[in-house]
């Protein structure tokens, strides 16, 4: 039995012998060239030779390639909704992907073409202001033309002005608003009336989420330890995310979300969690106990930004979105359905003539009690970005 | 394949030894485009200076101690991935081996329709699948309320959001690359020489360590290695199953490549995740001694 087995074995070694040697030989002489290893850098961002600017070919070529978050937009297939509209009035085609799911992970997918001064295919992207204002900064994001967008620069709300990464409107026009504050499901618990009872009530324990968005939770957890999230310190910041490790370690949180948190608060899996205001007031259509409250801590606002990225090649058309959008009546139509914060003056009162009870909403339009109630997370350098989100990402994954 | 070679005459088998470098060649062009150049890629950004950042960019500065870094901040999760990776690895086995052993010797003509049902799940996307075992397993659902009133679980414990929930979400999800190869070996093995060894008067028990075991162990051995290597990596089960609590290696890569923008230390991770797997799958084929295997 041993005997004939011998020559086989014999010579499956010498073949594997052979390639063993063969992939050592490679494996070595592609070392050699692996000294070459800083060629796999990444370089500094450097402003692209052209500014980044693209031939506009709006005019001759009626497209239009959008990427923007889930749920924030009417029905596209509805001939009467503005989509639709816009598409019929201006005769342009609009491409509309839903495929931004996290700034940070959009973000990642882009990078490396944007760093590069290559085109991303995209004429207008849709991000949360931290990201925009990074973008921004990198040179990654296209001047609009101000004479293109007259409805922009006239009713834009004054909460959303003067901010301070593109305080003349340069860069950015924001699509929709909304409020970071706490859900939870009144059939299940009593009212959560602060962020600090959230963290620590007894009957929350093992039943509530935050959200995964370093500024919204963080934002919370700095006013929490007495803090102010618009002008913070690195010592504040130590103290907020120290309470955050404190209240990860108890099992207090089920989990951090990105946008699904709804499902399992209505499902009551969770009783209560951080959640953005928009999205309660959509899930209520379905599940009236799903209530949104103002925290005692105040609320965060924040807004989503269309911006047009380097190398697009219909800006005129991206451009002509954003002042259709910015018409009061079309606004309103909008924020009917999304249920964000309405970024447009005037829209309040085209709401009335839709549906009252949505026009006298403080969540939609918010008055100025609410607003004066309300944060904006501290713009950061480059330098605190990297080092907060770092920190941040370094506790949640721990 | 081996005999006929030995079989065949000189010249004949040098030629055909040249058109296997020749058929090799595709192959490894692949690997070397796709496998290799991302390899150094890898390797150079687990050595980045680690005060980069988007605006500066980031040298290879040749910073070693990136590793010590990430195995410092990290330990534990690593530790956890390997452990859920081994625990449901030992789960897919137990279960695999039965069905396999069931297919392969006592299904009759069910066999093929048998094989098709293990594949089936695929049909279907493997999210799809895991999100439904939250609906499963929710703290208010039926098998969580059963367990509760059998005492089994007392009425403030949960099965999803547990290190229970991800390792079972594992095992449910890999045991197909359990089963395939297990069922290819066992199906080959003779029954006679199982009916041999109770001629001989072996137990059946005796007879099953004696002849089924080490004859199915290829199949042991790679479906084991298909199932511990994806398991280990997988963050999806972790993630939609587990809480805060359960992170695993896989979900802290992702955050350090992206949220954390520390390409270094995601990169350092990977090639310890990489380092350590091969090094525990080359100890255990050892030990097993099925070499033919790799």
């Amino acid at each position: 039995m041993t005997l004939p087995d011998q020559p086989a074995r014999r010579s499956t070694l010498s073949r594997r012998g052979v390639l063993k040697g063969g992939g050592a030989v490679a494996f070595g002489g592609l070392s050699l060239a692996a000294l070459k290893l800083p060629m796999f850098g990444i370089d500094p961002v450097q402003a692209c030779s052209d500014g980044g600017t693209a031939k506009d070919l709006s005019a001759s070529d009626r497209k239009l390639i959008i990427s923007n978050w889930t749920g924030y937009i009417d029905p596209r297939k509805n001939p009467n909704s503005t989509f639709a509209k816009f598409q019929d009035e201006t005769g342009i085609e609009v491409t509309y992907n839903v495929d931004v799911n996290d700034n940070a992970e959009f973000y990642a997918k882009i990078r490396d073409q944007a760093r590069a001064c290559e085109p991303i295919d995209r004429d207008m992207i849709v991000l949360t202001d931290w990201m925009a204002a990074k973008m921004i900064g990198l040179g990654w994001i296209q001047p609009l033309d101000p004479k293109k967008i007259k409805n922009v620069r006239k009713n834009l709300i004054p909460s959303l002005q003067d901010r301070p990464w593109d305080p003349d409107l340069t860069y950015h026009a924001p699509w929709q608003s909304g409020l970071t504050g706490i859900a939870y499901n009144a059939d299940l618990v009593d009212e959560v009336g602060s962020f600090e009872d959230l963290i620590t009530r007894d009957d929350l324990k093992g039943k509530i989420t935050l959200l995964s968005e370093m500024n919204d939770t963080m934002g919370f957890f700095l006013k929490v330890v007495g803090a102010d999230p618009a002008d913070f310190t690195d010592s504040e910041w130590e103290d907020a995310l120290d309470r955050l490790k404190q209240v990860k370690s108890d099992g207090h949180l089920r989990q951090f979300s990105g946008n699904n948190y709804l499902q399992q608060l209505s499902q009551g899996v969770l009783v209560a969690c951080e959640a953005w205001s928009g999205d309660v007031i959509q899930a209520q259509y379905d599940n009236p106990n799903l209530k949104f409250i103002a925290p005692e801590e105040g609320l965060a606002l924040w807004s989503d930004n269309m911006m047009v990225p380097n190398y697009a090649t219909h800006q005129g058309n991206a451009e002509a979105w954003m002042d259709y959008y910015y018409r009061p009546e079309v606004a309103a139509k909008l924020a009917a359905w999304v249920n964000y914060i309405c970024p447009v003056q005037g829209a309040q009162e085209a709401m009335t003539k839709i549906d009252p009870s949505l026009a006298e909403n403080p969540l939609i339009f918010p008055d100025a009690e609410m607003l004066a109630n309300t944060w904006a997370f501290m713009s950061l350098t480059d330098e605190q970005q990297q080092k907060y989100e770092g920190e941040w990402a370094d506790v949640i994954a721990s | 394949m081996a005999e006929s070679r030995v079989a065949a005459p000189a010249d004949s088998g040098r030629r055909r030894g040249l058109t296997a470098y020749v058929l090799m060649a595709p192959a490894v062009i692949v690997l070397g485009l796709f496998f290799v150049i991302p390899f150094y890629s890898l390797v150079a950004a687990s050595l980045y200076d680690p005060g980069g950042s988007d605006k500066a960019g980031w040298d290879v500065t040749y910073h070693f101690a990136n590793y010590w870094e990430a195995i410092k901040l990290y330990k534990g999760q690593l530790l956890r991935s390997l452990l859920y990776g081994g625990a449901a690895t030992l789960i897919c086995l137990v279960l695999g081996y039965v069905l396999a052993y069931a297919i392969a010797f006592k299904s009759g003509r069910w066999k093929s329709l048998l094989l098709v049902l293990v594949i089936v799940p695929f049909f279907t996307s493997f999210l799809v699948r895991t999100l439904s075992w939250q609906l499963i397993l929710a703290d208010d659902g039926w098998v969580v309320d059963a367990l509760q009133f059998v005492h089994i679980l007392g009425q403030d414990d949960k099965l999803l959001a547990t290190d229970f929930a991800v390792i079972m979400g594992l095992a449910y999800n890999f045991l197909p690359f359990m089963v395939l190869p297990l069922f290819a070996s066992i199906d080959k093995i003779d029954p006679r020489l199982i009916e041999a060894s109770s001629d001989l008067y072996s137990n059946p028990i005796t007879g099953f360590f004696k002849v089924t075991w080490p004859l199915s162990l290829p199949g042991v051995v790679s479906g084991t290695l298909l199932t511990f290597i994806p398991a280990t990596g997988d963050y999806i089960n972790a993630e939609l199953l587990g809480n805060t609590e359960t992170t695993v290696i896989g979900k802290v890569i992702q955050l350090q490549a992206t949220n954390a923008n520390h390409p270094h230390i995601a990169a350092a991770l990977s090639m310890i995740l990489m380092f350590l797997i091969v090094a525990m799958v080359l100890v255990y084929v050892r030990r097993v001694g099925t070499e033919e295997l790799l």
